[in-house]
C-alpha cells in the first residue's frame, strides 16, 4: 500500500507523516508536490498539517485551488482513501469534500496540548483498529479548529463523526471541548466513508517515546482497510 | 522626544537630497570613472550631511574618521552604511574588548565563537548542533507582535544559513508586573502571540523558555529567542564571499521600506517618543520564512553555494560587507537589481532596509540558474545582483551610478572600538545591605507558600506555552513545563538533546558577578536534572546604556561571572548577542545576562525507531529523560546540596516583602560541578524517578511543584526539614524559601536510597533524605500542611489572576 503525502508551500507536518508511515510503519510513501497533477499511483493520500500558502485569506482557502487538489478530489470521488489532518482537514472542508466549516477557537488563541477523544465508530477505514467508545490521547495544535455546521446538515451527517473531544472517562463536556467545536466534533468523514478530516495529530502520537501510540492506529486502520479491498 | 523628532525631520531631508541634487548642479550624476558621484561639496551640503550622520548616531569625530577613510566626503548612502555598521548592534563597539574574556575553546567546538552566524558543536554520531540566542527587545517594546515575531524569524535564519535544520526554539521573556497594568498586559499578550504566530507557522517547535516579571522591565521588556538546528558534521555552510568573480545572489522576499535603520534604533534608549520609531520595526512573513528554510536547505545541498548570510540587522549592508570581510575579498552590487516591493526606493533605503526573510548567497560561477530554480520552486525571488571582487571594497551602484565605495575592513574589522569607562555603581552598597532582623518571619508559612506559587514569575506558564506549537517535528520527548529542561530526541540516533535558557536580572542587579554565575549554574543544573551532560553555552546580554560607566561595570562583571562559571563547568561560550540601551524614561533594566545551554543524553534506546508493523515497540530504555514530578507513593525524596541562610534577591523577599535587597546566593562552582557529575551518573544508572532544582522560591516551592506538575496525577509528600544539611541557626523562612544554589530535589524508589547516598558521598555532595512521596497533602512538619489541590490551584491559576481572566478565555489551564 503506497501512501502519498501532499506538500503545499507552508505545510509543516508533511515530514512527520512521512516519518511515521515510512520509519514506524514501514510502508512505501512518496511526497506529492502541490503543483503536480497526478497522484503517481498512491493508494491513499495524506493532507498534512501546517499553514498551506501561509493560511492567508482563510485556512485552506488557497490550497483547495492547487493543481494537486484536482487529482485528490477525483481520487476521493472514486473511493480512494484520503485523510486530512489539521490544516489538511481545513483544506478538505474548503474543497467541499467534507461537510462543515472551521472557525477560530472560542478562546481566540492557538492551543497546543494533548487532548482525550472518544472513538465513535469502528466500522470505518480509519478506525477499525480501535474499540468502540475507546478513549484515546492525541495532541491538537491549531488556531482555527472550532468545527461548525448548520443544524440540518449536522443531523444528516451525525453518523459520520469518528472522533469527539471528551474527558478522560469518555464523557462529552464543554470543558473537554477546548476549541468549542459543535457537538464536540474532532474528526468527521464523508458520507461514502473514504475521506476523513481530523484536527488532532495522529502522527504526533505514534510512538511511545512521544507519550502516546494511539495515533498509529489511525494509519494502521487505513492499512487494514486497504488490505481488504 | 527630541532625538526622534530630529530624526524624522532628517529623514525627510534624506529624500530631498536625492531628488534635490539632480537638478541642482553639484550633484549632477557623474560617471563612475571620476569618482565624484553625488558627493556633497558645498559647506552647506556637508553641514547637512553631518546632521544626517548625527541622526545615525555618528558623532562629528566619527564623521571626520569616515572622511579620512574615504579620502573625500561621503555620499548619503555611505553615511547610512557607516551608521548602521558602526551601530552598537552591528559593531559590538562597546562590548567587543570585554567579550574576549569568554572561554571559547573546547573539543566539541566546530567554529570559533563569533566567526559564523551561530555557534556550532559536535554532538557525536556525525551530527553537529548550531545554536544561538538573540534579542529583539527594542522592536518588541514599541510593536510587540511584529517585534517578537521577527525576533523569531531572525534567529531562525541565523541557524539555517549554516545549513542546519531548525529543530527547536526557546524564549526568555521579561516584563514589568502584570497586575493592573494595561500596557504591560498588551506587551505580554502581543509578544506571546508574535512568537506563536511566527514559530507555529514555520513549523519549528517552541519547546521551552522562561518568563520573569520585575519592575525594571516595565518600559523595556526583553524578548530573547534561542534557536537550535541540526546538521551533518562537515556540511556547514559558511558566511564567506570567496572566489572573485563568483556571482552574488539575492534570495527571498522583496525589499521594502520596513525596518529602515532598525539596527540604529536598537542602539538607542527607549524614550517617550519611541512610538515614532515604529517604522524601524520590521514586519515578518512566516510563510515566506518557511519557504525560505526549505529552499535554502535544498540549495545548500547542491554544493554550489560558496557562502551565505542572512540579511538581518542592517540588511543588505551587513551581508555585503561581512561576507567579503571574512574572505578578504570585496563585493560589487547593483541596487537596481534588488527586488522591491515599493516604488521609488533610494539606494540608501535599499541598503538599509531590514525587510525580513531575505538572504545573500555567493554561488559558484555557472550555477546561478541551478540555484535560483530552488527558490523559484518555493515562490521566492532569486536574483543575481553582483559579484565577488578582489579589491576588498564594497561597491554599490544604482544602474550606471556608483553610490557607495568603501573599504570592507573599514566597516568590519576596523570599525571603532570604544574602551568604555567603568565605575562600581553607587546603588550597590545600599541595596546589598540586608539585615534579616528587618524581615519579619511569617506567621503562616502555608499562606506564604501559596502566595509564592501564585506569583507570576513562579506560576505555571501553560497559558503561554500552549499557544506555541511545541510538538511539531515530533521530537519533543519532554513537554514544556514537565521538567527543568526541554528534551528532544534526535531521530535515527541513540541520543537526546536537552536545552534550557536561564537568567535572573534581580540577582545581577544586586551582584552582577555572582548573579551571572548563578545564571550559568542554574542552566547547567536544569540540564542535569533531565539527565543531560551540559556541553556548551550561548548567551544574550541585555543591559542599559554602555555610555554609563556604572552599566559598563555591570556588563564587565557579568561577562566575568559567565566566563568563570563556563570555565569551571567545561562549557565553552560558542557565541551570543549583546543588547545595550535597554533603557526607558524610568531608567535602565536590571542587568540581564541570559544563558542558553545545551546538553546531551547518550545511550538512549528506542529514539530512532525501527519497529515492524504494529508490534509493541520497546519503551525507551534507561537512561531516559527525567521529569520533575513525583511519581509514586512511598518513593523517597532526597535533597542534594547544602542550604544556607540566603534570602537576598529571592522571590520570597520580592513577592512577600516587596524588597529587592541583599546579596544573591553564593555559587560554589566546585560544588556545582560535583553536583552535575553526581546527577549525570545517577540518571545514567536509572536511579532517579524525578529531579527538580531549587530556584525561585527555594525548597518549599520546588517540593510543591514536584507534587503538582502532573495535573492528572497530583501527589503529596511528607517532609522533615530538620534533617536538611545546613548551617546552624538557619532561619525557617531561609530554610523553606531561600534560594541557595547547588541544590536539587530528587525522588527514587526506597531501594535506591543507599546507592544514591554512596554516589553522593563519592562526589562529595551533601545528601539528605527529606521524606516520602504519598498522600494528598504536602506536609512539611510542623509548619506547612496543604492539600495538593490548593497548591495546584494557586500555581495553575497565578498567571491568569495576574492577567485578568478575560484576556485568556477560561479554558485550558491544566496539562494533560
Amino acid at each position: 500500500m503506497k501512501f502519498g503525502v501532499v506538500v503545499f508551500p507552508g505545510s509543516n507536518c508533511d515530514q512527520d507523516c512521512v516519518y511515521v508511515l515510512k520509519d514506524v510503519l514501514h510502508r512505501p510513501v512518496i511526497t506529492l508536490w502541490h503543483e503536480q497533477t497526478t497522484l503517481q499511483g498512491c493508494d491513499a493520500v495524506v493532507l498534512p498539517g501546517g499553514f498551506s500558502y501561509g493560511d492567508y485569506l482563510r485556512t485552506g482557502a488557497i490550497a483547495r485551488f492547487s493543481p494537486i487538489m484536482r487529482a485528490v478530489r477525483a481520487f476521493a470521488q472514486d473511493g480512494g482513501l484520503v485523510i486530512g489532518i489539521c490544516n489538511g482537514f481545513q483544506i478538505l472542508l474548503e474543497s467541499g469534500l467534507l461537510p462543515g466549516a472551521m472557525l477560530r477557537n472560542t478562546a481566540l488563541r492557538f492551543i497546543c496540548r494533548f487532548v482525550t477523544l472518544r472513538v465513535e465508530r469502528t466500522d470505518s477505514p480509519f478506525t477499525n483498529r480501535f474499540q468502540e467508545g475507546q478513549v484515546i490521547r492525541l495532541p491538537i495544535a491549531h488556531n482555527e479548529g472550532r468545527y461548525s455546521i448548520d443544524a440540518k446538515a449536522l443531523q444528516t451527517n451525525r453518523g459520520q463523526v469518528l472522533f469527539r473531544y471528551c474527558d478522560a472517562d469518555g464523557n462529552l463536556f464543554d470543558a473537554a471541548n477546548l476549541n468549542g467545536s459543535m457537538d464536540c466534533i474532532a474528526g468527521i468523514m464523508n458520507k461514502a466513508g473514504n475521506v476523513l478530516g481530523m484536527m488532532p495529530h495522529p502522527e504526533r502520537a505514534s510512538e511511545a517515546i512521544l507519550g502516546s501510540t494511539d495515533g498509529r492506529l489511525v494509519f494502521e486502520s487505513m492499512i487494514e482497510a486497504f488490505s481488504h479491498v | 522626544m527630541s532625538n526622534v523628532s530630529v530624526k524624522k525631520r532628517d529623514r525627510g531631508k534624506i529624500r530631498n537630497i536625492k531628488f534635490g541634487v539632480r537638478g541642482s548642479g553639484f550633484g549632477v550624476r557623474r560617471s563612475i570613472l571620476n569618482s565624484k558621484f553625488r558627493i556633497p561639496n558645498s559647506p552647506a551640503d556637508v553641514a547637512l550631511l553631518k546632521r544626517v550622520a548625527r541622526s545615525h548616531n555618528l558623532t562629528d569625530e566619527l564623521y571626520e574618521r569616515i572622511v579620512r577613510i574615504l579620502g573625500r566626503q561621503p555620499t548619503l548612502t555611505e553615511v547610512g552604511i557607516f551608521g548602521v555598521m558602526y551601530s552598537e548592534h552591528c559593531s559590538y563597539c562597546s562590548s567587543k574588548p570585554t567579550l574576549k574574556l569568554f572561554p571559547t575553546k573546547g573539543k566539541r567546538i566546530l567554529v570559533p565563537a563569533g566567526k559564523e552566524n551561530a555557534g556550532l558543536i559536535d554532538i557525536g554520531d556525525g551530527l553537529a548542533v548550531a545554536f544561538k540566542v538573540e534579542s529583539h527587545n527594542h522592536p518588541s517594546a514599541v510593536e510587540p507582535h511584529a517585534g517578537a515575531a521577527t525576533g523569531v524569524g531572525g534567529i531562525v535564519r541565523d541557524i539555517f544559513t549554516m545549513g542546519a535544520r531548525p529543530i527547536a526554539l526557546l524564549d526568555s521573556l521579561r516584563f514589568g508586573p502584570l497586575q493592573n497594568d494595561a500596557r504591560t498586559r498588551f506587551l505580554f499578550e502581543g509578544i506571546v502571540r508574535g512568537i506563536a504566530d511566527y514559530g507555529n507557522c514555520i513549523g519549528v517547535p517552541t519547546v521551552g523558555g522562561e518568563i520573569l516579571f520585575d519592575e525594571s522591565y516595565r518600559g523595556n521588556p526583553l524578548v530573547n529567542v534561542m534557536c537550535i538546528g541540526i546538521l551533518p558534521k562537515g556540511k556547514i555552510a559558511r558566511a564567506v564571499a570567496k572566489g572573485p568573480g563568483n556571482p552574488v545572489v539575492y534570495v527571498g522576499s522583496s525589499t521594502g521600506r520596513d525596518g529602515l535603520g532598525g539596527a540604529s534604533f536598537a542602539s538607542r534608549e527607549i524614550t517617550d517618543g519611541s512610538d515614532a520609531d515604529r517604522p524601524a520595526v520590521q514586519i515578518g512573513d512566516p510563510f515566506a520564512e518557511k519557504c525560505l528554510i526549505e529552499a535554502t536547505l535544498e540549495a545548500l545541498a547542491t554544493g554550489d553555494v560558496v557562502g551565505i548570510q542572512d540579511m538581518g540587522a542592517a540588511g543588505l549592508t551587513c551581508s555585503t560587507c561581512e561576507m567579503p570581510s571574512r574572505a578578504g575579498t570585496g563585493i560589487a552590487i547593483d541596487v537596481d537589481k534588488v527586488p522591491r516591493r515599493e516604488e521609488g526606493m533610494t539606494p540608501y533605503e535599499v541598503m538599509l532596509s531590514e525587510s525580513q526573510e531575505r538572504m545573500l548567497l555567493v554561488v559558484k560561477r555557472g550555477s546561478v540558474e541551478r540555484i535560483t530554480q530552488h527558490f523559484s520552486r518555493w515562490g521566492l525571488n532569486a536574483v543575481e545582483i553582483g559579484h565577488v571582487t578582489d579589491n576588498a571594497r564594497l561597491r554599490v551602484k544604482e544602474g550606471g551610478d556608483r553610490v557607495a565605495d568603501i573599504p570592507v575592513s573599514a566597516l568590519t574589522d576596523q570599525a571603532p572600538i570604544f574602551q568604555r569607562p567603568t565605575k562600581r555603581p553607587r546603588y550597590l552598597s545600599k541595596v546589598q545591605r540586608l539585615s534579616l532582623k528587618d524581615i519579619p518571619q511569617p506567621r503562616d508559612y502555608a499562606a506564604v507558600l501559596l502566595k509564592l506559587l501564585a506569583s507570576p514569575t513562579i506560576a505555571n506558564k501553560a497559558a503561554v506555552f500552549e499557544q506555541y506549537d511545541h510538538m511539531v517535528q515530533a521530537n519533543t520527548v519532554v513537554l514544556p513545563g514537565r521538567a527543568d529542561a526541554a528534551v528532544l530526541r534526535l531521530k535515527g540516533t541513540n541520543r537526546f538533546l536537552a536545552a534550557t535558557i536561564d537568567g535572573n536580572g534581580r540577582y545581577c542587579y544586586l551582584d552582577p558577578y555572582e548573579g551571572s554565575k548563578l545564571a550559568v549554574a542554574e542552566a547547567a543544573r536544569n540540564l542535569v536534572c533531565v539527565g543531560a551532560t551540559p556541553l556548551a553555552v550561548t548567551n544574550c546580554l541585555n543591559f542599559g546604556s554602555p555610555q554609563d560607566p556604572e552599566i559598563m561595570w555591570q556588563f564587565k562583571e557579568c561577562v566575568r561571572g559567565i566566563s568563570d562559571a563556563c570555565r569551571a563547568f567545561g562549557t565553552p561560550v560558542t557565541g551570543g548577542n549583546v543588547s545595550f540601551y535597554n533603557e526607558s524614561p524610568d531608567g535602565a533594566i536590571d542587568p540581564t545576562p541570559v544563558i542558553g545551554m545545551i546538553g546531551i543524553i547518550e545511550g538512549v534506546q528506542g529514539s530512532g525507531l525501527r519497529v515492524e508493523g504494529s508490534c509493541p515497540e520497546p519503551r525507551a530504555q534507561s537512561p531516559e529523560p527525567i521529569t520533575a514530578n513525583f511519581k509514586a507513593e512511598d518513593d523517597c525524596i532526597i535533597l542534594f546540596g547544602e542550604t544556607k541562610e540566603e534570602l537576598g534577591g529571592g522571590e520570597y523577599l520580592s513577592a512577600i516583602h516587596q524588597r529587592k535587597v541583599g546579596r544573591p546566593p553564593r555559587v560554589d562552582l566546585h560544588a556545582e560541578r560535583a553536583l552535575q557529575r553526581l546527577m549525570v551518573e545517577a540518571s545514567a544508572q536509572g536511579w532517579l524517578k524525578s529531579a527538580h532544582d531549587c530556584s525561585e522560591g527555594g525548597l518549599a516551592v520546588a517540593l510543591a511543584e514536584s507534587c503538582i506538575i502532573d495535573a492528572q496525577h497530583l501527589i503529596g509528600a511528607t517532609i522533615d526539614v530538620s534533617r536538611v544539611t545546613c548551617h546552624v541557626s538557619l532561619r525557617l523562612d531561609a530554610l523553606l524559601f531561600g534560594e541557595s544554589a547547588g541544590r536539587i530535589i530528587v525522588s527514587c524508589v526506597p531501594e535506591s536510597v543507599e546507592v544514591l547516598g554512596h554516589l553522593a558521598k563519592k562526589h562529595e555532595v551533601p545528601a539528605t533524605v527529606l521524606g516520602r512521596v504519598g498522600g494528598s497533602r504536602l506536609l512539611i512538619e510542623p509548619w506547612i500542611d496543604v492539600r495538593v489541590e490548593a497548591l495546584n490551584d494557586a500555581w495553575r491559576g497565578g498567571l491568569k489572576v495576574a492577567l485578568g481572566q478575560e484576556q485568556w478565555g477560561t479554558k485550558g489551564s491544566g496539562d494533560t
